[in-house]
């Protein structure tokens, strides 16, 4: 390795030096739930405090050596072309990613690098996870120069000859316009909906792991019996309406549970939720104690979806999410409105260069022959298994549920029959899916990458067959379309793709 | 418009792509019949009790589902698409058009290079269908459509 003067006149950085700490107090952060356990563990002869103090002072300063050797051995260069990063103790590890690769640059603070006023940087090419070139943690300074840097680069051409040059905040950089917020108020509402019981597993979770502590087993039935027969004992005298007061009160209280889970959770990811059109892309940022700060250019969005839940969608509640090639927090999607209003979509959808469906949209749904068959094959194995049951003394009470859910079915493919469908405008594919939670799919025809036709052997014999595309970050697949109705599908999209060159694609 | 897909209007794959299916089928079959061989010597039940099904399903295999697959494929290279059609039982028809090509592969195994074909793969940046190969091409053929896509793509990008 050269040494540092050289290091420095040929370009190259290193990360903030507080990223050493941070990494320490993470170790120390990690290292806090055993070390309790063991503080409580020999607690029983006195000797707990002589013990932890040097623990705790070794955990420190290996994990200050471990960060410090790791601090001191990546090095990142912006090049003219591309930003390279090396790194590695023993083997070395060098990446290089050119500008025209990256798909957006993320910034994300989580609590501790907060305290210490410092960004983890992502740079996203699709390659997903843990391919992904990151840098933790630079400066925030740092951070919004290295992201400026790349899209300067990117788009350097297109936005030198924008005539409509962003006016320049007062942190210096451009003031994006505000597309889409969510105050408290909104976030209350949305939490309300995000019902979640996964805090009860949780606390079933931490009664398992720390069951030591507790004075008795929590999972031997025979024990909680005693327990009842002694100060519980009135609860076996109580009649049926106190018990069913009691099952009653235990309901709402699950309830309340799930959606105070579910406000605690909402607040916590989308907090001070704010999408702004700014002319480098959408700029969204959103968390209570890990902010995020995620821009994604306009022309990087394949499709757009609209979706919805069993509650929300009574209210008219909607989520509107950008499928991309880069990934959000591990799913493919980007949410940009993930609860708002219809009337507050349509801007959004309109500003990333879609449209949504409109009155005139001419909706074509699949062959009522496959509708015919699912609901035939998945009606008639449960048909012969109901009559069976008839027969069978043991289980002849299962016979009519069964039947109804023959009759289940039939209705549900009806029901699909009647509402999923699709279209094809000038400029994109729509798809309409879903059956409780209708589901909206818009994709721009020219950002399609190819078109397959399947057919299985029923398929054959009925005359309908599959449509599937190629999209970047997605799927988009049509089923049981009628074949000329596939094939003119396929036709008009590849007509419209192969008229405009991939490298040529609105950037 | 017939009910199902049909190979009008297709060309078909190079004859030497049967003798290589039959090739593999019989090299898949082998411990299967040195199996049913074991099982017939170790007499457990009448003669030709494993034997015969085994032998007759893989003459089956090597000697009509070969032929029957090569019908089945085709492909259709137009100016600026290709068209690629396989399957017996589930047909797939896939176009792919090279101004989505990402990049191109010409693969040839042991077996291809001794019959003289091999295999075209197009990589495409979507997520489904990302890579689209049509097996069976003489291998000049394969390397001339290989330079085709790519003069193609090349002159679309400039």
């Amino acid at each position: 390795m050269s040494t540092a003067q050289e290091e420095i006149a040929q370009g190259w950085q290193r990360t903030h030096r507080l990223a050493i700490a941070v990494a320490a107090l993470r170790g120390v952060q990690q290292a806090l739930i055993p070390l309790v356990l063991v503080t409580i563990g020999s607690g029983g002869f006195g000797g707990g405090v002589f013990l932890v103090v040097p623990i705790l002072l070794a955990i420190l300063s290996l994990g200050v050596g471990a960060a410090w050797l790791k601090w001191r051995r990546l090095r990142y260069r912006v090049g003219e072309s591309d930003i390279k990063v090396e790194q590695g103790l023993i083997s070395r590890h060098a990446r290089s990613v050119p500008y025209e690769r990256i798909q957006d640059v993320s910034l994300e603070q989580k609590p501790i690098p907060r305290l210490f006023g410092l960004v983890e940087v992502r740079f996203e090419t699709g390659a997903g996870g843990k391919d992904e070139l990151q840098l933790a943690y630079v400066s925030m300074e740092e951070g919004e120069r290295l992201r400026e840097v790349v899209r300067d680069q990117r788009e350097g051409v297109a936005l030198a000859g924008d005539p409509a040059a962003p006016e320049q905040g007062p942190a210096g950089e451009p003031r994006g316009e505000l597309l889409f917020a969510m105050g408290p108020d909104r976030l209350l509402t949305f939490g309300l909906f995000s019902f979640s019981l996964v805090v009860i597993a949780v606390i079933a979770g931490a009664a398992q792991q720390f069951d030591v502590f507790l004075s008795f087993d929590p999972w031997d039935f025979s024990e909680w019996e005693d327990r009842l027969a002694g100060p519980g004992a009135w609860l076996a005298g109580l009649g049926w309406a106190s018990r069913i007061v009691g099952g009653m009160i235990l309901f709402l209280g699950l309830i309340v549970l799930g959606m105070v889970t579910g406000v605690v959770r909402t607040f916590l990811r989308d907090w001070d939720f704010r999408l702004e059109k700014t002319p480098k892309g959408f700029r969204r940022r959103r968390g209570l104690l890990t902010k995020t700060d995620v821009v994604m250019p306009a022309h990087r969005v394949q499709a757009v979806t609209v979706g919805t839940g069993l509650m929300r969608k009574l209210w008219g509640w909607h989520g509107l999410s950008f499928i991309s090639l880069a990934q959000d927090a591990k799913s493919a999607n980007h949410d940009v409105a993930p609860f708002a209003k219809m009337e507050e979509i349509a801007p959004i959808v309109r500003e990333a260069g879609f449209a949504l469906p409109a009155d005139t949209t001419d909706w074509r749904r699949p062959s009522s022959k496959y509708r015919t068959d699912k609901a035939l094959l998945g009606a008639i194995p449960l048909l012969l298994v109901g009559f069976v049951t008839f027969f069978l003394e043991p289980v002849v009470w299962l016979g009519p549920i069964i039947l109804a859910l023959a009759a289940f079915e039939v209705a549900h493919q009806y029901y699909l029959w009647l509402h999923e469908r699709h279209a094809v405008d000038p400029r994109q594919v729509l798809s309409r899916r879903g059956w409780l939670v209708p589901r909206l799919e818009i994709a721009d025809k020219v950002k399609l990458h190819s078109a397959s036709i399947t057919q299985g052997p029923l398929a054959k014999k009925r005359g309908y067959a599959s449509l599937t595309f190629g999209l970047a970050g997605g799927t988009l697949s049509f089923d049981g379309l009628p074949l000329a109705d596939a094939e003119a599908m396929r036709g008009q999209v590849l007509d419209s793709i192969a008229a405009v060159d991939f490298a040529r694609l609105p950037r | 418009m017939s009910a199902s897909l049909a190979n009008e209007g297709l060309t078909p794959v190079d004859p030497a792509y049967v003798k290589v299916m039959r090739i593999e089928a019989v090299l898949a079959s082998i411990p299967f019949v040195v199996g049913a061989i074991v099982l017939e010597v170790a007499g457990l039940l009448f003669t030709g009790a494993f034997l015969v099904p085994v032998v007759l399903l893989a003459m089956l295999l090597i000697l009509m589902v070969p032929l029957r697959r090569y019908n089945a494929r085709g492909y259709d290279m137009a100016e600026d698409r290709l068209r690629v059609v396989r399957g017996l039982l589930f047909r797939m028809d896939t176009v792919v058009p090279f101004s989505r090509v990402q990049h191109i592969d010409v693969l040839q195994g042991p077996l291809e290079r001794a019959f003289g074909i091999g295999r075209l793969v197009l990589h495409t940046a979507g997520t489904h269908n990302a890579s689209v190969m049509l097996p069976g091409l003489n291998y000049e053929l394969a390397s001339a459509m290989r330079e085709d896509i790519r003069a193609h793509v090349k002159r679309e990008t400039m």
